[in-house]
């Protein structure tokens, strides 16, 4: 095996050093009958060569990006990735570490922790992060098992208007432990105060918001907020990261924690995962935070330095009464969204969410002025509802001929949602895709009309 | 050395580093599109940086670590071994990497066989039945595990409460129990450093949903009564679940399926040679037995022909796990590597870091208290107990370590062993590595005993000086 470096000789003369005959003396505390006597029924090793083109091959069984446009969006973004992020993420010294337990010779990952803490603290308006969590779903999860170690309550209210795999997530995690959900409706588009005020009282643990929503609606945060302040509860917002180069961070209507996915900053869709899970709350909070965090601190000579910290909130040291289970988390997402946030600076995520609204605008008015109408009416960011006049799954499989992939059916989601398209658009859509986009629709939509 | 400034020092008003996409439609003013109270006032505070700027500051922290391609990282119970970079480049290949989760099914056959015909992969490897492919790390794995446990008790009305864990046994396992609502029970190992199959029956009862083993455990020791434990746990109504961060030691070698194992979770960041990316992104995928199928996380991959798809129609399914399928790009890794490997050099690889690791601990055995000798698996445990009385700790031992260029072991873990070093060489590591790490702690224990303080003022060639880690649990500082 080439990744291997021992010769057969060094093979006899290191079982020699040993003190064995053979590599079988080395498997005495294995039971024969639990040795495995034939080999492993698996394909003959290829070549390196082989293998790449093995992997090409498969990679090329599904469509090609050159000649498709995207239009999906739903919790997973086609931003740009500058190229500098890749650069510094395929440095070895970033990707071959590990989790930077002894901080001597960890400082290169440690401080850029430091940075994407800051910097996720400094878009969300929140005091503390902590170092990355699987995704944007067990985000959602870890911050209500965080609500309720904070008031011990469990009744968790969640707008129905979430990402319903984000809340399918959230559902498994509680679903064991005598947690009571209640998930608002979502038939206006947008969560309703009014519904929240009702369901919360005293045993309230927590509110969970995410903004914008699953339907692209920018919700109004502030009275969902006051109604979990009143009632003693967290109030739980997730966010899209790029939505706050434009949209009031959530410190500002009374979040307690932000999660979300950040997958859209700097990191490929790669066909949902890797993810970027984020969490940051009030400092307050930071014993019950989830996770590895960072600190700032000095070593021997005084010089200022950076170390894993407060890990006796962590599963290594307080085992079943550990803040969390995550032990392996998202690191080097973390350093690509870290060099990305720095790419963009303040400015750019202003302009890059921006970019993102105007063509979204664009696309909507286009899409109205062609006839279609739109499924909810509340103001969007940079994806919204479509209702087609045929099943939208329909106008998907329609418009594959022209390698376009328009949208999201959410019939796959809300079965009386069978003519909802959720459509997004990222500054990599140009104006000419949308035209083409809402011409395709156009023609699709008519096939419906005309009876096919 | 000078301390170095964060990206935030170093930012100036005016400097940027992005160029975007120009702006082809008519520009929508934030004003008029979105009520004015949902709207951003303050920029956030950013770094305004140049593309330079951002080239040498993370080239200058890179420098700062130790990495696999550097030399020796024998983290216990990590599996550092060497990260074959053809794994970096298929996993780049556009078909994978800029593929929508949600597209339809036709839209994405070939990642969808990838997962499927990985996942067989895997089956065959550990002798198990079935898959999910979703978790995304060890600890991921664990709790859809202790998930399916909880699901295959109720399903039968039974209403049980507790796991059983050795106390050697990795912190994310009680965590783990902990989520699932279950009550972690600690089972103590017994003088072999291992479960004691006698003893562990007084522990049994209708209580009990599952034991959760590490095999080979954390001290690098095949569990040799795993049958009769497994038959004892089967016996009382209970599951046996494997923590497979380990098994590296075996594969090709013994197949958990083949001793009474219904679930485990492996480490493809371990095992399966894929980066640890300097925390992750890891993949634990889970594999079971039959049994367990009906409640895998949703979506499993099925096959019908050459077409593969998402199954969703699994009403006993525990639901979903993770957003969207896990890892996916960590995936394509592990896939290229068994793509290479073949049987053959799994079971070479496996072969080959049991050798190195029982060659380095005939090496260390006259320097150092191996508190439970014997042959061991791809890692061992030492204790540096005996090491008190020059008032020199592990961590000393540990940090000066990196003077002679090495990435310290794993220390204090497992739990067990006082003053534990947890060494795991792998495979990836050549006789002379091993050699020279070897002289490197006899170099030490020397060290210890003409001059201690030398020893527990390491380190003293690292980019830092011992690093003061509870001032920073005193004085928090985590975001500036
Ligand atoms: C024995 C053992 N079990 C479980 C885990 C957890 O795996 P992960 O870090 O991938 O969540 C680890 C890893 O660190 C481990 O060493």
């Amino acid at each position: 095996m080439v990744y291997i470096p021992r010769t057969e000789q060094e093979k006899t003369e290191m079982l020699r050093v040993i003190g064995v005959k053979t590599f079988d003396d080395l498997l005495a505390d294995v039971p024969e009958d639990l040795r495995l006597e034939r080999e492993l029924d698996l394909p003959p090793p290829l070549s390196e060569f082989e293998a790449k083109t093995a992997l090409r091959n498969l990679a090329s069984m599904s469509l090609d990006p050159d000649e498709w446009t995207c239009f999906l969006g739903g919790g997973a973004y086609d931003h740009y990735i500058p190229s500098i992020v890749d650069h510094i993420s395929s440095r070895s010294e970033f990707y071959t570490a590990y989790t930077p337990y002894q901080p001597e010779v960890s400082q290169g990952t440690l401080q850029s922790i430091f940075e994407f803490q800051s910097l996720i603290t400094r878009l969300t308006g929140m005091d503390i992060s902590n170092a990355s969590l699987y995704d944007g779903g067990t985000a959602i999860a870890e911050a209500v098992l965080m609500a309720n170690a904070v008031n011990g309550r469990k009744h968790v209210i969640v707008s129905g208007c979430i990402n319903p795999l984000r809340l399918a997530v959230l559902e498994a995690y509680l679903g064991s432990s005598g947690f009571k959900i209640s998930v608002t409706g979502r038939e206006g588009g947008a969560t309703d105060p009014e519904e929240v005020r009702s369901l919360a009282g005293e045993d309230t643990c927590c509110v969970v918001l995410e903004n914008p929503n699953f339907f692209g609606v920018v919700e109004n945060g502030k009275p969902i907020g006051d109604i979990a302040q009143t009632s003693g509860a967290l109030f739980i917002v997730s966010v899209d990261p790029i939505s706050l180069g434009l949209l009031k961070p959530p410190s500002e209507y009374g979040a307690d924690v932000v999660v979300g996915e950040g997958q859209s900053l700097g990191n490929s869709l790669s066909f949902g995962g890797a993810c970027l899970g984020f969490i940051a709350t009030r400092s307050q909070h930071i014993r019950r935070l989830p996770g590895r965090i960072v600190g700032r601190t000095v070593d021997a000579d005084g010089n200022r330095c950076f170390c894993l910290t407060l890990q006796t909130r962590e599963q290594h040291i307080r085992r079943e009464r550990a803040t969390s289970n995550i032990c392996t988390n998202q690191a080097l997402l973390a350093l690509r969204a870290t060099v990305y946030l720095c790419w963009l600076g303040k400015h750019g995520i202003a302009e890059v969410a921006n970019l993102c609204l105007s063509k979204t605008v664009y696309a909507h008015r286009q899409l109205l002025d062609a006839g279609f109408s739109p499924r909810f009416t509340g103001p969007f960011f940079k994806e919204f509802t479509i209702k087609m006049p045929v099943d939208a799954a329909t106008v998907v499989e329609r418009l594959a001929g022209q390698r376009i992939a328009p949208g999201i059916p959410l019939g796959r989601f809300y079965e009386n949602e069978t003519e909802t398209l959720l459509i997004a658009f990222t500054e990599k859509r140009t104006k000419a895709e949308i035209d083409e986009l809402v011409l395709a629709l156009k023609n699709a939509a008519g096939k419906g009309r005309g009876g096919s | 050395m000078r301390s170095r400034k964060t990206i935030f020092e170093e930012s100036r008003e005016g400097r940027r580093a992005y160029t975007l996409p120009s702006l082809d439609v008519p520009a929508a003013s934030p004003d008029a599109v979105l009520p004015p109270g949902l709207i951003r006032r303050e920029a956030p505070e950013l770094p305004e940086v140049s593309e330079p700027d951002i080239a040498r500051h993370f080239v200058n922290l890179s420098v700062l670590n130790h990495h696999v391609d550097r030399d020796l990282y024998p983290l216990g119970s990590c599996t550092m071994k060497y990260n074959p970079k053809v794994g970096e480049d298929v996993a780049n290949l556009r078909g994978f990497s800029e593929l929508h989760p949600l597209l339809p099914e036709g839209l994405v056959q070939g990642a969808l066989r990838l997962t499927y015909e990985l996942g067989r992969t895997l089956c065959e490897i550990t002798g198990m039945d079935d898959v999910t492919m979703v978790p995304a790390a060890g600890a991921h794995g664990e709790l859809t595990g202790m998930l399916l446990v909880r699901a295959y008790h109720e399903d039968r009305g039974s209403r049980r409460t507790k796991v059983l864990i050795p106390d050697s046994s990795h912190g994310t396992n009680p965590a783990s129990v902990e989520i699932a609502g279950y009550e972690a029970v600690e089972i103590r190992s017994d003088s072999r450093g291992r479960i004691d199959a006698d003893s562990l029956k007084s522990h049994l009862s209708e209580d009990v949903a599952a034991i959760m083993v590490t095999n080979p455990n954390t001290l690098g020791l095949f569990e040799t009564e795993i049958c009769k434990i497994a038959g004892l746990v089967h016996d009382a109504g209970g599951l046996v679940y494997m923590d497979g961060a380990n098994m590296n030691a075996l594969l090709g070698i013994s197949r958990p399926g083949d001793f009474g194992i219904d679930i485990a979770h492996l480490n493809l960041h371990k095992t399966f040679s894929t980066p640890h990316g300097g925390g992750g992104p890891g993949s634990g995928p889970l594999v079971v037995k039959e049994e367990l199928t009906p409640y895998l996380p949703v979506p499993v991959v099925g096959r019908e022909g050459d077409t593969y798809r998402f199954v969703y129609d699994t009403p006993k399914s525990i639901g979903r796990i993770h957003t969207f399928y896990g890892n996916f790009s960590v995936l394509i890794k592990a896939y290229c590597y068994v793509l290479m490997c073949g049987a053959h050099g799994l079971r070479e690889a496996a072969e080959s870091a049991i050798i190195n690791a029982n060659y380095l601990l005939s090496k260390l055995r006259d320097g150092f208290m191996v508190p439970y000798d014997g042959v061991c698996k791809h890692e061992f445990v030492l204790s540096g107990k005996d090491k008190l009385k020059a008032g020199v700790r592990t961590a000393d031992i540990a940090k000066r370590l990196m003077d002679y260029g090495f990435h310290p072991p794993t220390v204090y873990f497992p739990l067990i062993v006082e003053e534990a070093l947890m060494i795991e060489p792998t495979e990836t590591e050549s006789r002379e590595t091993l050699d020279r790490f070897a002289e490197a702690l006899g170099r030490i224990n020397a060290e210890i005993e003409a001059d201690p303080e030398k020893v527990k003022g390491a380190p003293y060639s690292t980019p830092v000086r011992r690093v003061d880690e509870a001032m920073a649990a005193r004085k928090i500082d985590v975001a500036e």
